[in-house]
């Protein structure tokens, strides 16, 4: 396919936001590979670890660029996702060829695009370079990992690939500092120059239909898109086709000619360019006619051993989720800690009333309560980094794929709803390593359903305060352990068929569950370090602003409106019953949180409530513990005239404990908090989705705030079903 | 006899890819075309995906997808 001179680059249009906007002598350079070749350590040595990463406007693809070192001229680099095809299938290789197209708003197309090829599996990288080749941009090749290669025995000879391609092959290793210079050099050097098309021996049915499509391609699109659009399986190419102008009538008439000729054009394209990629490589590739065993092949012989990998594998989930739980818990407590002391020092600086409790409660309070989740969302990269970069992580979604695919999901989900168990957020947050945008999808909307650390304060205090210490089944198992495993059996439980539901429609389709096993290697510290920083940072950005508002909206509600009657009033009581002034201050307190907009609204909630058995207080807790679960103890201590320090000890709380078994109904002076009423409780805590964080890394994540309301919405009310139906179920019982 | 079927460690070579379905094209971009060698290193502890070498590298299929590849002994 002759492929003309790719047309003068385009002025950049300034629609959108701009992801990349060089100046004129800036150079914009494309990093284009297949998965697993070592593409952002090539990005990092490329650009000394200077990387500034942003989601492409609209998307959840993240874009990484940064400066080159060691150039002339201004070079900006710019990481596209890995991919195996330009035959875009997902949104991921849908920005991939709409970049290298120049298609996308605010993007103009590359100047160089840098074409990363594994040295080891030269035949499937090269296949990607025809692709890349046919564009007529300026491209050099980076051949990574020619240590790899080498030590199973295959050579590559660069400089006769070099000739064959037409444009320039540069040995890397992406390790090595030394040997960058001169791919930075070629990079340069390319710059305006045009290498030849690959000549690739199309079946004449499709050559001749791909001719007859041509004329008829928008201005910006290259010869090669004809090809392209003509067997565009998923619609990304077809669409950008109308979008930009092209016409129907040509695209079917060139589709049927095709049809007529019986040649499956896809499959005749994958053919074609293989035997083009074997052709580039005979007598370039040089390997032993015995493969060599490396110590990668021997790890695997242990590492996904029936037995012995699954030893393994427990061993190194267990690892995870201990960390996470035990010392990711034991950071959350040390800046709860730090933050109390802070709330304290400002505390006592100010003057009672609204400012204090503004900057106190609200700010402080609401800083900490972002800052708190840095820890385990830092620990879960930490892992995820180092068992990714050693190669281990597709060794675990292997093997735990089959469990896996009873929730229609893949094995790669298994590590990010592991850890939602100890947090959501790093759980939704590590959904990133899952490739398929479906997946990923119904992964996120699960992980709330785990039961995380923030319900277990919940669930302690009830069951200690209102489940029998008592033994069963011969005295081996205890109720209040029991009662406790329910609690986490009860959301993946109902995850099952929501994954299902969502499966069906919402995230209908996807792809083959195919993954690359990549060879082992040992991970880079700095590029472990890099991903936690990243991943503690956007939290930080991105989310913690606007867990921040609607955590200072739920402080409003809780401390407005503030008439001193209700003072006056509690205090004159206090006087006549003689209270010292620490129980009037309880006192006080609380009739404030109960006169409170959220007390209000506590109170219209009764009706909607009672069928459960819960009156007001109960509601108003439930409400007050929006932005995260466990403020619901504090809400219930103060609700009750408590002071904050009978309250500290949460869940361990006799006091908290006491007031609640000795609360009332205000009509029947009948005991609230009973049996059914626990339970149902821990039910509805360990369904609904009262977690701000959650919600809003939810809509970070996937770039909508739909999929945060929708699930809000659905998980309060399966909560609200399940509280009902197992309150009536437990009266039912006699419980 | 499909790649689903075939014994482990043992070098097959493709004789047909049944493409009607999506998977069929993806497992052909990633190199499972007529003539490709390929080898079922082992299964993974439950039984299901294989570890299979294709070439120069291993990837994890499905057995459904890997029913859609016809082999014969290489």
């Amino acid at each position: 396919m002759p492929s003309p001179p790719p047309p003068p680059a385009s002025p950049v249009s300034s629609a959108g936001a701009q992801p990349v906007q060089p100046s004129a002598a800036t150079l914009l350079v494309a990093l284009v590979g297949n998965p697993n070749t070592g593409k952002t350590s090539l990005f990092n040595a490329l650009t000394g670890f200077r990387r500034r990463v942003a989601n492409f406007p609209g998307t959840t693809v993240e874009l990484a660029r940064g400066p080159i070192r060691g150039a002339r001229r201004a070079l900006e680099l710019l990481d596209l996702p890995g991919t195996y095809s330009l035959a875009a299938r997902s949104p991921d290789e849908a920005i991939v060829s709409g970049a290298l197209a120049g298609r996308l708003p605010g993007l103009p197309p590359p100047d160089v695009v840098v074409a990363i090829v594994d040295a080891a599996n030269a035949a499937r990288n090269l296949y990607l370079v025809s692709q890349l080749l046919e564009r007529g941009r300026p491209c050099v090749v980076a051949l990574n990992m020619i240590d790899l290669a080498s030590r199973r025995g295959i050579e590559l000879d660069a400089g006769k690939l070099a000739e064959r391609l037409g444009c320039p092959v540069v040995p890397v290793c992406a390790i090595n500092d030394a040997t960058i210079p001169p791919l930075v050099a070629a990079i340069e050097a390319a710059a305006g120059t045009h290498p030849p098309a690959p000549r690739i021996d199309w079946p004449a049915a499709l050559a001749t239909a791909c001719d007859a499509l041509r004329p008829g391609l928008p201005r910006a699109f290259a010869a090669a898109d004809a090809l392209r659009v003509l067997l565009d399986r998923d619609g990304h190419a077809e669409q950008a086709y109308l979008a930009a102008g092209g016409e129907r009538g040509p695209l079917e008439s060139a589709r049927a000619q095709l049809a007529t000729s019986g040649v499956d054009g896809a499959a005749a394209e994958v053919r074609a360019r293989y035997a083009w990629c074997t052709r580039m490589l005979d007598g370039v590739v040089r390997r032993p006619a015995q493969r060599l065993v490396t110590w990668s092949d021997r790890l695997d012989q242990v590492l996904t051993h029936p037995i012995g990998g699954a030893a393994v594998l427990v061993l190194v989930l267990t690892a995870v989720f201990q960390t996470l739980f035990t010392v990711g818990d034991w950071l959350m407590g040390w800046m709860e800690a730090g933050f109390g002391l802070l709330a304290e020092a400002v505390g006592s600086l100010l003057s009672a009333g609204v400012i204090q409790s503004l900057v106190v409660d609200g700010l402080i309070g609401g800083v900490g309560g972002v800052l708190v989740f840095l820890p385990q969302i830092m620990l879960l990269f930490l892992f995820i980094a180092l068992l990714e970069d050693c190669g281990y992580m597709a060794r675990a979604a292997f093997m735990m794929d089959r469990v896996m695919r009873t929730l229609g999901l893949s094995g790669r989900a298994f590590i990010p709803l592991l850890s939602s168990f100890a947090c959501a957020i790093p759980g939704i947050m590590g959904t990133r390593i899952i490739g398929d945008r479906r997946e990923r999808f119904v992964t996120i909307l699960l992980a709330p359903f785990m039961s995380c650390s923030a319900r277990l304060p919940v669930y302690t205090l009830m069951i200690a305060a209102f489940v029998p210490a008592i033994t069963i089944w011969g005295g081996w198992v205890g109720v209040q352990g029991l009662t406790m495993l329910a609690m986490y059996v009860v959301g993946v439980l109902v995850a099952i068929p929501i994954a299902w539901l969502l499966k069906r429609t919402a995230a209908r389709g996807g792809l083959p569950f195919l993954m690359e096993l990549p060879s082992y290697k040992w991970p880079r510290l700095r590029a472990v370090w890099q991903r936690m920083y990243e991943a503690g940072g956007s939290f930080v950005i991105r989310a913690g602003t606007v867990i921040l508002l609607v955590n200072l909206v739920v402080w409003a509600l809780a401390y407005f409106p503030r008439d001193p009657a209700t003072e006056a009033a509690v205090r004159a009581a206090a006087a006549a019953a003689g209270w010292n002034e620490e129980l009037t201050g309880q006192a006080v307190a609380g009739a404030y949180l109960r006169e409170s907009a959220l007390g209000r609204m506590g109170r219209a909630l009764e009706p909607a409530i009672e069928p459960i058995g819960w009156d007001w207080r109960i509601g108003m807790a439930v409400l007050a513990s929006f932005p995260a679960r466990e403020v619901v103890i504090g809400t219930l201590g103060t609700i009750f005239n408590l002071s904050a320090e009978e309250t500290a000890e949460g869940a361990a709380s006799a006091p908290l404990r006491a007031a609640l078994a000795s609360a009332r109904w205000h009509d029947s002076g009948a005991p609230l908090f009973t049996l059914p009423v626990a339970l149902s409780l821990m039910v509805f805590f360990a369904l609904c989705a009262q977690c701000t964080s959650t919600l809003v890394i939810m809509g970070r994540e996937l770039a909508s705030w739909k999929w945060p309301i929708v699930s809000f919405v659905g998980m309060t009310a399966i909560a609200y079903a399940a509280a009902l139906g197992v309150a009536s179920g437990a009266r039912a019982l006699g419980w | 006899m499909n790649l689903a079927g075939a014994p482990l460690q043992k070098a097959v070579r493709v004789t047909q890819v049944h493409i009607q379905c999506p998977s069929g094209y993806r497992l052909m971009e990633m190199g499972v075309i007529e003539g490709a060698e390929l080898q079922v290193l082992r299964r993974a502890p439950l039984g299901d995906p294989l570890q299979v070498r294709l070439g120069d590298y291993e990837l994890s299929m499905r057995a459904r997808d890997a029913e859609l590849i016809d082999v014969i002994a290489a």
